[in-house]
């Protein structure tokens, strides 16, 4: 439950980084999910691409609440990409959603970032 | 024949990958239902009520880590965390109850808590399980709890130890519930917790000591979320109590106009 046996990538679009998560997310990626946010830099929207995620537990969720609270800290908005069905009802259930845009493509993250 | 092994073999673990997604995780819900209420237990705040995660929230939001380390020898962190589902409420301070479901702890069950406050009150609450696997399981709040957010129970096992953790990843619900955690709740929580692991680890044959470790995550309350209080279960609570003696006169009316 501790090892990080997810990566986080981070890719530069105009005004938004797209970080892209591969494996599984636990509370043992917290280290390279902070690393990879802090390389997104002063971008003024993080889009989390979840389209190669295998899993995640509760765990991986509450690090998306702090990173929720890093990102509001900065005024910046925190989207999703990429969530199968489960996963959106994790989002719906855990009331993440509230707070965290969800997006059925890239382009429409992006479009919504305000990047053309 | 290459190509078809690998597509065979994807799709196998996209299946695994489907079936431990819906084994581990709740079911989706709007509204918590208490399907049967155990004798003695007071359920006034949960039935209808809404999970409420950390961001709904109004306090500051606060991560709360309490561990214990055991000899791996003693126990695996797999049978700990059996141990733990099973017999959950036994390692709790005495006047807390926690009337959970028959079954033990799993995905999707509503419990009961009916929590001894200072002054003697009886405050009225419950929790749902959001999550639980092997090594880890997590309840989550419903609207009007003392905190808005969710508490995760682990154990991992780490150079020869077992070690067993409660992390709490809360806000108050609203503005009483915050005034009361500054005036001495987080205190009571922390001594809560500290208590529970130290049982965990009696059962198991240790005297261990509990390693607390708090975070402030936002020092900001979301002021927004002060409406919350109209949910609080400490309110309803304190008027259910109030309401106990003209309930027991109705109760003695009714009786006495029923012919025997």
């Amino acid at each position: 439950m501790t090892e990080a046996t997810a990566t986080f990538g981070v890719r530069r679009h105009g005004a938004a980084s797209v970080v892209d998560i591969q494996g599984d997310v636990t509370s043992g990626s917290e280290d390279v999910l902070m690393s990879a946010y802090e390389s997104a830099g002063d971008a003024g929207a993080i889009v989390l691409n979840f389209s190669d995620l295998s899993y995640m537990n509760s765990g991986g969720i509450g690090l998306l609440v702090t990173l929720l609270v890093r990102a509001n800290r900065r005024s910046q908005q925190l989207m999703a990409y990429g969530l199968s069905d489960h996963y959106r009802q994790i989002f719906e259930l855990t009331r993440l959603d509230e707070a965290v845009s969800i997006h059925d493509s890239e382009q429409s993250a992006l479009r919504a970032a305000g990047v053309r | 024949m290459g190509d078809v092994n690998d597509r065979t073999t994807e799709n196998a673990l996209d299946t695994a990958a489907a079936a431990r997604d819906a084994t581990y995780w709740a079911k989706a819900v709007t509204r918590l239902n208490v399907s049967e209420v155990p004798k003695g237990a007071i359920n006034l705040n949960v039935t209808g009520k809404q999970l409420a995660g950390p961001i709904q929230g109004f306090g500051k939001m606060w991560q709360k880590t309490y561990q214990v380390r055991l000899p791996r020898e003693r126990v695996s962190a797999t049978d700990l965390i059996a141990t733990w589902k099973q017999r959950f409420p036994d390692f709790w301070p005495e006047g807390n109850l926690f009337y959970g479901p028959l079954t033990g702890i799993a995905p999707g069950e509503v419990a009961l808590l009916n929590m001894t406050l200072p002054g003697g009150m009886t405050l009225s609450t419950g929790v749902m399980v959001l999550y639980a696997d092997e090594e880890s399981f997590t309840l989550m709040t419903p609207q009007g709890h003392m905190f808005a957010g969710w508490i995760t129970f682990s154990a991992t096992e780490r150079d020869g130890e077992t070690v067993a953790q409660a992390q709490v990843l809360m806000r108050a619900s609203d503005p009483i519930f915050e005034l009361g955690l500054t005036l001495g709740g987080h205190r009571q929580e922390d001594l809560f917790w500290s208590h529970t692991l130290r049982e965990v680890a009696a059962h198991f044959g240790e005297a261990a000591d509990v390693d607390t470790q708090v975070v402030c995550v936002d020092k900001r309350r979301q002021w927004s979320r002060w409406s919350n209080v109209w949910h609080s279960s400490a309110i309803r609570s304190a008027g259910y109590m109030l309401g106990a003696p003209i309930r027991g006169a109705r109760d003695l009316a009714r009786r006495g106009r029923t012919p025997d």
